[in-house]
């Protein structure tokens, strides 16, 4: 199994049931990482739950919303450690899917996209296939070196990205244009490998530079999504209204490879940028980005990027769907990077299987919780929701073993027929209204039925 | 019958004089003479053969935008003997008034001036041109020194000067009747009472359609919002400004706005415009102004702290800075109750040869200026018809959010406005405030000055903008206020 470099912050929670089984928390076998792990326990089928234990080290939006959760506990000490090779009861629930590197770790993505294009290829045909397209062309180093400089080779000048494949934060990244950049950093990688032969050979990805992206206010900015996979098999994914546009603080120009702060929209990154200020946030919820594309070009053009955004959720997860250790006590929590470019092009930059949740400003903290809340409601510890619902409080669903549309009577301005994906990336979120609707209904259908 | 008549002539020669002047004219000179090649004018009949031409080619049209733009911005003629004065304001205690604030503010600017010992302008050496033209794009990343820099006043210190308002011809007893005015402006001032304003702003009525309510995700698209798009489209097939000044009443929809407020302002981006803007530019590039700093730091102050509009920095500074040296926002002072500031060469303290308007525009820019631009930034991204739209609403509107006025679209008579509404229809909520020492009016006042930028979410505040455009008042700022009072607000201010 691959290694994780990353450290993780942890946090667990685990309920007190009636039956003094199922804890929840997930830390694979000791050769390897430390997952953030959170664990779950169902009461059994509908009985009623006590109270559901919880304990989280991080002590920010998720500890707010974890403690503010009607019948969730805090408890101090732990009761089991390694999950990985344990059986886990029914009831569990864990918030990581095992291999969910194959999806976010870059090199492991592409291989799985690149994989999965192929076989759309075959089977559907070359359009069909195209659709895949939403990711810049990557090479994974330094197997993949010769095929790179054969590509590097057709395209001269163009820009390229090094990027390391299990770093988180914009930490490792470079840009380049000259071959010659990089043979000098091959050099100094390998000579530092030679004196200490314990610490890995790190794997970087060479990807190619978008050039043109779509620029607000002069500045560069990628998008932050919210996508909650509740299975794989079937795939079952939601997509959360909510998420944010990240600015960079200063102008682009592709004048300036070195100044890392242009190029990299990452908020860890631009924290240290000289021109940072804090009070300024450099963020913009996705509604006000979707208004402000809106009175700057044609519905349709503004429908049809968001058409393709989903296109690139579902096709990223379909990529690994047969590869992912399939689980059904596990559910996952991703954060999507999307670049736009000029014509209005999505690209997927990277996908995150644990997004950040510290909160940057009051908005942004809102935004969290209340992301985190519709988390927890979709999970349904709590054995409230049918499981044919279509929304729930943020979360749309988005893929249920296939497409899933809309309520009848919603426009369809991107030509596709009369299906109109159930999605609304950037709208209006009026969650607490649904969300009241949603417990009410079910409390009287459940009266009832009994 | 015979007044009306002479009072049209009058006002149609006023606009023949004005339009005489434009680039419109002569465009339209050379249509004419174009024209004569085509074959369907006849010598016989020239005149009507002419007329027909520009009604097919379009050309009457932009005339008559023209015409009606003019009619929007240019107050009506009065007493062929009064005075000038009278045009810019006919009460003679608002003038005094005026007249005295300006005194302030020009009195804080020159001591700030001496203090800081700095020219209130000066030529930039070649150096610094050069380096200010490379950084035009990006002026946001300058980070001057402006801690010694303060803004010249801020709307409280202007609301204090209204407050102590008076009329001396008119008996403000200490003894309270019914009849007494609770509130801070104590002028007599005729303002609109509900049944006046219901006449006025009848497209705003439970009855009518309206964007912003009746196109929310509840109400199906076809009741509403689709015909009201297609009207929009249609009305912009048109081109007809005064078709889209009534359609807008009910909201414009986000993809049609910028064209639409374009239409209404009679702003089409000429390639003179874009050489103007140009020329702004360079004016901007060769000299450094004293008020350059007051905008930086407003804008460093106020829209760069913006949670949405900090992205728009870099378009501020060049609207901003080009706004300050453009003098033909001069001509707007005809019918503005302020004047501009004047300023004297060193040295020639009094001597009017040497005098020069300060800054070139005659608008020293308060704490919170730079609002009024950062709205529009979401609409227009060419820095030239950014500025244009900038420019046009300010003379329309905006000026008279900070200068002192009796006319009803000034910042008085919204004051007063919202005051008298608000003790009239919300009594409780009036009485209460002002028992726990909150007077409406000081919460109230700064959004007003504002025109609620920075105040309301960007997509409300284009709504809002839309119906100032659409009633070609500002009456709708002291209304809107009251109304929104009764929802989520109260709980805000209590």
């Amino acid at each position: 199994m691959p290694r994780e470099c990353q450290r993780s912050e942890y946090h667990v929670f685990q309920p007190l049931t009636s039956s003094p089984q199922g804890y929840g928390r997930q830390d694979l076998s000791s050769e390897n990482q430390n997952y953030k792990g959170h664990g779950l326990s169902k009461g059994k089928e509908r009985e009623q739950r006590a109270s559901i234990r919880f304990k989280t080290t991080l002590m920010n939006t998720l500890m707010d919303v974890l403690r503010h959760r009607p019948g969730w506990v805090e408890v101090k000490d732990w009761l089991r450690e390694n999950f990985d090779h344990t059986y886990m009861d029914e009831h569990v629930r864990i918030s990581h899917f095992r291999n969910h590197y194959e999806l976010t770790r870059k090199n492991y993505m592409v291989k799985n996209l690149k994989r999965f294009r192929k076989q759309l290829e075959r089977e559907a045909g070359k359009l069909e296939a195209a659709k895949c397209d939403f990711f810049p062309k990557t090479f994974e180093m330094p197997c993949e070196y010769h095929l790179f400089v054969e590509e590097f080779r057709k395209n001269p000048g163009i820009t390229w990205i090094m990027k390391p494949v299990a770093r988180s934060q914009g930490k490792g990244i470079f840009l380049f244009r000259r071959l010659k950049d990089i043979m000098d950093w091959r050099k100094d990688t390998r000579s530092s490998d030679n004196q200490k032969d314990d610490i890995p050979v790190e794997n970087y990805v060479a990807q190619r530079y978008i050039e043109n992206p779509y620029l607000i206010g002069g500045r560069k900015f990628d998008l932050r999504v919210y996508v909650l996979v509740m299975s794989y098999i079937p795939l079952r994914a939601w997509l959360y209204r909510d998420g944010f546009a990240r600015f960079s603080n200063t102008r682009f120009t592709l004048n300036s490879i070195d100044d890392q702060y242009v190029h990299l929209t990452n908020v860890a990154v631009q924290k240290t940028s000289p021109d940072y200020h804090p009070k300024k946030g450099c963020k913009w919820m996705l509604q006000r980005f979707r208004q402000y594309l809106a009175s700057k070009h044609r519905p349709e053009a503004v429908e049809t990027l968001f058409r393709d955004i989903d296109n690139i959720f579902v096709k990223s997860l379909q990529s690994v769907q047969k590869v992912i250790i399939s689980d059904k006590h596990c559910f996952e929590l991703y954060g999507y990077d999307i670049l736009i470019d000029q014509d209005l092009k999505p690209w997927l930059l990277e996908v995150n299987a644990s997004p950040s949740l510290t909160a940057s400003s009051q908005e942004d903290y809102e935004l969290k919780t209340c992301l985190l809340e519709d988390t927890l409601h979709v999970v349904d510890m709590e054995a409230r929701l049918t499981g044919r619902e279509k929304r729930v409080g943020g979360f749309d669903l988005m893929w249920n073993d296939g497409p899933v549309s809309r309520e009848e009577g919603a426009p369809d301005l991107s030509g596709m027929g009369n299906f109109v994906t159930n999605t609304h990336l950037g709208c209006v979120n009026d969650r607490k209204k649904q969300l009241r609707q949603l417990f009410c209904s079910l409390q009287l259908q459940k009266k009832a039925s009994s | 019958m015979l007044q009306e008549e002479s009072d049209l002539s009058l006002i149609i020669a006023q606009i023949v004089q004005k339009l005489k002047g434009s680039n419109l004219y002569s465009q339209l000179e050379r249509q004419a003479w174009a024209s004569l090649q085509r074959p369907e004018i006849k010598l016989e009949s020239l005149k009507e053969d002419i007329k027909e031409f520009f009604k097919i080619s379009g050309w009457e049209k932009k005339l008559q935008n023209a015409v009606y733009s003019e009619l929007s911005v240019f107050p009506l003629p009065s007493h062929p003997a009064a005075p000038p004065e009278h045009l810019k304001e006919p009460l003679v205690y608002m003038r005094k008034a005026q007249g005295s604030w300006e005194k302030r503010i020009l009195k804080s600017l020159n001591s700030m001036c001496t203090e800081l010992s700095i020219p209130l302008a000066r030529k930039r050496p070649v150096g610094e041109q050069k380096e200010l033209l490379n950084k035009w794009n990006e002026m946001g990343t300058d980070e001057p020194d402006l801690s010694l820099f303060r803004p010249v006043y801020a709307p409280k210190d202007f609301l204090e000067v209204l407050i102590n308002l008076r009329n001396p011809n008119y008996e403000n007893s200490d003894s309270l009747s019914f009849r007494t005015h609770l509130g801070l402006i104590q002028v007599p001032l005729k303002v609109k009472d509900i049944p006046e304003l219901k006449e006025c702003f009848v497209e705003l009525g439970l009855n009518i359609g309206q964007l912003g309510i009746d196109d929310s995700t509840q109400v199906p698209p076809e009741l509403f919002e689709n015909e009201h798009v297609r009207i929009g489209q249609k009305v912009l097939a048109e081109q007809d400004s005064a078709a889209a000044q009534q359609y807008i009443r009910q909201g414009s929809p986000t993809a049609l706005r910028a064209e639409l407020w374009a239409l209404i302002l009679n702003i089409s981006s000429q390639p003179e415009d874009v050489l103007y803007y140009e020329q702004l530019k360079t004016n901007v590039i060769q000299h450094d102004l004293l008020v350059d700093s007051l905008i930086y730091k407003d804008v460093k102050l106020t829209a760069s702290n913006d949670d949405y509009y900090f992205v728009f920095e870099d378009y501020l500074y060049q609207v901003l800075l080009c706004f300050s040296r453009d003098t033909s926002v001069l001509s707007h002072f005809a019918f503005n109750s302020a004047s501009p500031p004047k300023s004297y060469i060193r040295g020639k303290l009094g001597l009017e040869e040497y005098a020069v308007f300060y800054p070139p525009n005659g608008v020293i820019p308060f704490h919170g200026f730079s609002m009024y631009v950062a709205p529009l930034c979401f609409l227009y991204h060419e820095p030239s018809k950014l500025y244009q739209i900038f420019r046009e609403m300010y003379v329309r509107f905006f000026f008279r959010l900070h200068s002192i006025s009796s006319h009803p679209s000034g910042i008085v008579s919204l004051c007063l406005l919202f005051e008298t509404l608000l003790q009239t229809y919300l009594p409780q909520l009036f009485y209460h405030l002002r028992e726990i020492g909150a007077q409406p009016l000081r919460i109230s006042f700064k959004w007003m000055v504002r025109a609620f930028s920075g105040y309301l979410a960007t997509d409300q505040l284009l709504l809002l903008w839309d119906r100032i455009l659409g009633y070609n008042s500002l009456e709708i700022l002291a209304d809107m206020w009251c109304t929104y009072t009764y929802s989520t607000n109260v709980e805000y201010l209590l």
